[in-house]
């Protein structure tokens, strides 16, 4: 039984979203750093919190804010028996809560830090835990806890401070994925040394790299067929842009479309081994191999000339 | 086309630039939407259902945003759809929320496309790269800079064709308030010593990457026959897609855009596309694809793109205008940009198109839009009479 | 609904569901319900008339995912398709949508997604506000569980409902060859494990699920040609409702109930319901948001609590339906799918067999 091919992949925005609030949201993370809940006043006298830019019902935009709190009452909780450390509030196993503050008419989700699920109840008060350094967020809370557990440090806001206008959310998604059936049968290929096509049933046409059907019919690609390590350069680009990619070589650098001998379909590779200025279309082109070979596309660095005369424009025209 | 009448009654736009500091989310989506609902006279009650369109959830970091912006659009209690085809979305939207009407479910739909790119980045948003898949080493511009040369090659258009169209859209722009670039002293020779990025495309032969919403109210026939507010009427639409990689597939002129383009013609009685337009706003994000969606989109003989393009007959005083808002080349919000391109129609056959103004003489327009692998396409035709 | 409106049935269905599947990408897990609805519709191929998918590329962490669907599918010559970023019962509604404007007869849908690939519960949270919740990174689970503590507060439901919900709907399950989890045990069994969500357990949380599911539309006499007993669509409609949990009111689901009244649920007999039920305390609200009667069979699939294909588990709850009504078990039914956080929105469809 072969191993399945699975590789981490991780989704995140270098340093994180900037996301500009605008005004209403501004304003209440700027109250938070200022160690202050404000909510908002909708269209029918109901006081929003967290405040919303829009009246929720009636779309209106929204401008009085009300203060509330600091303390408030659980209209509904749950509990996080195993935090998602680095991510939600607390490291050690909390109580997320909907938090209605006084004077507020909606509840707000934040966690409570009590140190059991017994602790907390529908109808408990709680009071806000503020953390000493604040910056504009709702995270400018550490947790709520019981009312009156602790005394309440109500922060005093910086004098002269600039109003808060943005955060920086940093978001980092981590992925196991796998290359598929088609897929891998294909990258098994290229750790030893085979570029291994592959078409459907009812066509002659080899797709390289495959990634399981024939996209003409949607029928599963079953049939493998090995083609070259050798090919025509049907068209290309001269890459300027510096950084663009960590496996990107020095610029320029040029990035082609290759038809191997035997596919069908082009495989986009990197061209080394001559002047930027003397590729062209045409050109024939062998691959070459990594030292080491693994199941994954960088087993082929990338292209070279292999001094076979220019394929004539006619004969690989369809495809340019 | 197939279904009821209708028309857009309403524009708005939002002036698109690099980064808007000022406003969250919500608020830059809602500067179009007020804006388009004022101009059809309506208030958030009147609208019916509302359609949203973005392109990749990855470029804000929101997943799924109609559920944050239900409330800023007024959609509470109503139906919102949110569409996602890539780079055409925006044009796809505007069709989704069409047909809503043209099927007699809705009188009134709010539709909204945007982008707030600078949240993240739009090169990274482009380019992440995923396991197993070919590593993307070239970019966005990387992808297409090949096709582009491939035109070259076919066309034997010469070397500077591209450049014409980066100047001539972002003379353009200066006269539309709300396009991102404006580049008073652009020319020939500024666009020929920017830097080069993609042999043979220029740092001025591409897109800006911009922040902003574009947003249209589309009514029925009776809806709009009761309006004060100028009409575009919708006299065709279409959509059309095919694999991003197949053996034999023509990249450079799609057939999924000549047949987009052949179904909208047929619904809206259009045999001369050069003749029976007065005005065309195609997405053009890298000056080449002037020459090749012109030839693509039947304005003339394949191979005869850039010879259109050369003799002016796409400049704002050529007759045939491509883009005179400036084009996707002087604003390009990515979601937003295919309902720029399909509002800016609109606009032209409404006579709302201010110093941009096209002289109608047909009263007919075309807007255009695609994306993924050029393999997405979506398309509408808009008069300012009703259909024969 | 306006009578002006088309009759539209579903014609084909088929579903394609795995527990973490470590072998097959998203387009191995398309290409066979697509073939397998088509040809149950008896449709060609090529003369389906409109194509629309449903999808979120967040589940494989990458931005244009739903690109690649595309090659499962045959677009070639060129298709007219579209797609949502949105749960695939949506993607049927635009299709219903481009059927009643009348240029195509017939459809092709098909939502899919891996939710093994990521932390589903954790991906979600993008969903949230960006600026009071999400850097606060509560899971869907989370959120789910203070709505089953709402409604547990209210007397909305109780923690015994709760175990009849899973108990029932695990033991059908068990009955479904597509189903992931199912077990037989005893509403009373499940209340003596552990509760790990306060208030819900395990078996009220729909497992992770890898899967695609497909269905084919067609129009008046297309419909009858491609199927013995077609399940027509009588009526569909959806709502949204605002994102804060603090400003709905969790214990009801108010865009279920209008989006229910819009599409005539109560104008006939419910003789089955299948519910996008994710957490078993969303079948309470539902039913009661639905106005359906005690005694109407909900889930007999053994609904999401079996298998959570997500961004394809409301267009399954259609086909679940549709394939009692085809089969004759039924002449009337109801289908809903929701997304957004805590049932946020809401569509509902209801479904009959022919009524000669």
């Amino acid at each position: 039984m072969t191993e399945v091919l699975l590789e981490q992949h991780v989704l995140e925005y270098p340093g994180g979203y900037t996301r500009s609030t605008g005004p209403v949201v501004g304003r209440f993370l700027t109250g938070l750093r200022d160690g202050r809940f404000e909510g908002i006043r909708g269209g029918d006298g109901t006081v929003i919190v967290p405040p919303t830019e829009y009246d929720p019902y009636t779309a209106a935009a929204l401008s009085e804010f009300v203060e509330v709190g600091p303390a408030g009452v659980v209209t509904a909780w749950t509990w996080v028996a195993e935090p998602r450390v680095g991510k939600q509030p607390l490291d050690r196993p909390f109580a997320w809560a909907l938090i209605k503050l006084d004077g507020a008419d909606t509840a707000m989700l934040h966690a409570v830090a009590v140190d059991a699920p017994d602790a907390m109840s529908v109808g408990l008060r709680v009071q806000p835990r503020w953390r000493t350094e604040r910056i504009g967020s709702i995270r400018d809370i550490e947790a709520f806890v019981p009312e009156g557990s602790e005394p309440l440090v109500v922060p005093s806001p910086e004098p002269d401070a600039e109003p808060v206008t943005g955060i920086v959310t940093p978001t980092r998604l981590d992925y196991e994925i796998n290359a598929g059936i088609a897929p891998s049968k294909y990258l098994r290929g290229l750790a030893e040394g085979k570029v291994i096509g592959q078409r459907a049933v009812d066509s002659d046409q080899v797709y390289v790299p495959p990634r399981g059907s024939d996209p003409t019919s949607g029928e599963p690609t079953e049939i493998e067929v090995e083609v070259a390590d050798v090919g025509t350069v049907t068209t290309f680009c001269v890459v300027n842009v510096p950084g663009l990619s960590e496996l990107a070589p020095e610029i320029p650098y040029v990035c082609a479309q290759i038809l191997l001998d035997g596919a069908n379909t082009a495989w986009f590779g990197l061209i080394q081994g001559l002047p930027a200025d003397e590729v062209r279309m045409g050109l024939r082109v062998k691959a070459v191999w990594a030292d080491e070979l693994i199941p994954n596309a960088a087993s082929i660095k990338w292209f070279e000339p292999n001094g076979e005369p220019d394929t004539p424009y006619e004969s690989y025209r369809e495809y340019a | 086309m197939a279904g009821q009448l209708t028309a857009v009654i309403g524009v708005g736009q939002t002036r698109h630039v690099t980064a808007r500091h000022d406003v969250s989310i919500a608020g830059l989506v809602r500067e179009a939407a007020v804006e388009a609902l004022e101009d059809a006279g309506m208030d958030w009650s009147d609208i019916d259902a509302v359609v949203i369109g973005k392109a990749p959830d990855m470029f804000e970091g929101v997943v799924m945003p109609e559920m944050y912006l239900a409330d800023a659009l007024g959609a509470t209690n109503k139906p919102m759809l949110r569409v996602h085809t890539a780079g055409s979305v925006g044009g796809s939207t505007a069709i989704v929320a069409s047909k809503l009407v043209a099927a007699g479910i809705h009188e009134r739909v709010l539709t909204v496309a945007f982008e707030k790119q600078s949240e993240s980045n739009a090169t990274w948003g482009l380019t992440v790269a995923m396991p197993f898949q070919a590593p993307l080493v070239a970019g966005a511009g990387g992808y297409f800079a090949p096709l582009i040369r491939a035109y070259m090659a076919r066309s034997g258009a010469p070397r500077h064709i591209g450049h014409l169209v980066a100047v001539k859209d972002r003379l353009a722009a200066l006269r539309n308030p709300k396009a991102h670039l404006h580049l008073p002293d652009i020319d020939l020779k500024m666009v020929e010593e920017s830097f080069l990025l993609w042999d043979p495309l220029r740092y001025l032969d591409v897109c800006p990457s911009s922040d902003g919403a574009m947003a249209l109210v589309i009514g029925s026939e009776q809806v709009a026959d009761a309006s004060s507010s100028p009409k575009a009427w919708i006299h065709g639409t279409a959509m059309r897609s095919e694999p991003t990689m197949f053996a034999g597939r023509d990249q450079v002129s799609p057939q999924a855009g000549k047949d987009c383009a052949a179904d909208v013609y047929e619904q809206a009685g259009i045999t001369n596309p050069r003749e029976d337009f007065d005005v065309a706003e195609v997405y053009v994000p890298f000056s080449w694809y002037e020459p090749m969606w012109l030839e693509n989109l039947g304005f003339c003989a394949e191979g005869d793109g850039w010879k259109l393009t050369e003799a002016g007959a796409t400049a704002p005083d050529g007759d045939i205008p491509w883009n005179p808002s400036g084009g996707v080349l002087s604003s390009n919000p990515i979601g937003a940009s295919g309902m720029i391109r399909f509002g800016e129609a609109a606009q032209q056959v409404r006579e709302r198109a201010g110093d941009y103004q096209v002289e109608l003489k047909t009263g007919k327009a075309l807007g255009q839009a695609y994306g993924g692998g050029s393999q997405f396409f979506s398309m509408w035709v808009v008069g300012n009479r009703k259909p024969e | 609904m306006s009578p002006a409106l088309r009759d539209v049935a579903v014609v084909g269905f088929a579903q394609n569901l795995a527990d973490h599947d470590r072998e097959r990408n998203e387009v191995e897990f398309i290409i066979p319900v697509v073939r397998d609805a088509i040809a149950q519709s008896g449709i060609p191929r090529h003369d389906i008339g409109f194509t629309v998918s449903g999808s979120c590329d967040y589940l494989s962490g990458g931005p244009f995912t739903f690109v690649q669907g595309l090659d499962a599918v045959g677009a070639w010559p060129p298709i007219k398709e579209s797609h949502v970023e949105m749960d695939a019962a949506w993607a049927l509604y635009e299709a219903w949508v481009s059927i009643q404007v009348g240029d195509v007869d017939s459809a092709l849908i098909y939502g899919f997604g891996k939710s093994s690939l990521g932390d589903v519960h954790e991906i979600f949270n993008l969903m949230n506000d960006p600026y009071s919740v999400m850097p606060l990174w509560p899971s869907t689970v989370d959120l789910a569980a203070l709505q089953a503590c709402a409604a547990i507060a209210a007397d909305v439901t109780n923690e015994r409902e709760l175990a009849e919900v899973a108990s029932r709907s695990h033991t059908a399950a068990l009955a479904n060859p597509h189903a992931i989890a199912g077990r037989d045990a005893s509403a009373d069994v499940l209340l003596a494990e552990p509760v790990t969500h306060v208030p819900l357990r395990d078996a009220d949380i729909a497992p992770i699920t890898d899967g695609a599911a497909a269905i084919v539309l067609a129009a008046g006499d297309l419909a009858r040609k491609a199927s013995s007993r077609p399940a027509w669509i009588r009526g569909i409609e959806h709502r949204i409702e605002p994102l804060a949990l603090g400003v709905r009111d969790l214990t009801r689901s108010e865009s279920t109930r209008l989006a229910a009244e819009a599409a005539g649920v109560a104008d006939g007999p419910v003789e089955v319901a299948e519910l996008h039920t994710q957490f078993s305390h969303e079948e309470p609200i539902l039913r009661a948001a639905l106005g359906l009667a005690p005694d109407v069979p909900v889930n007999p699939s053994g609904g999401p609590l079996g298998a959570n294909p997500i961004m394809a588990t409301g267009l399954i709850r259609i086909g679940e339906v549709a394939t009692r009504i085809t089969a004759g078990d039924v002449s009337r039914g109801v289908a809903h799918a929701t997304q957004g956080p805590c049932l946020q929105q809401n569509l509902v469809c209801v479904l009959e067999g022919e009524t000669n």
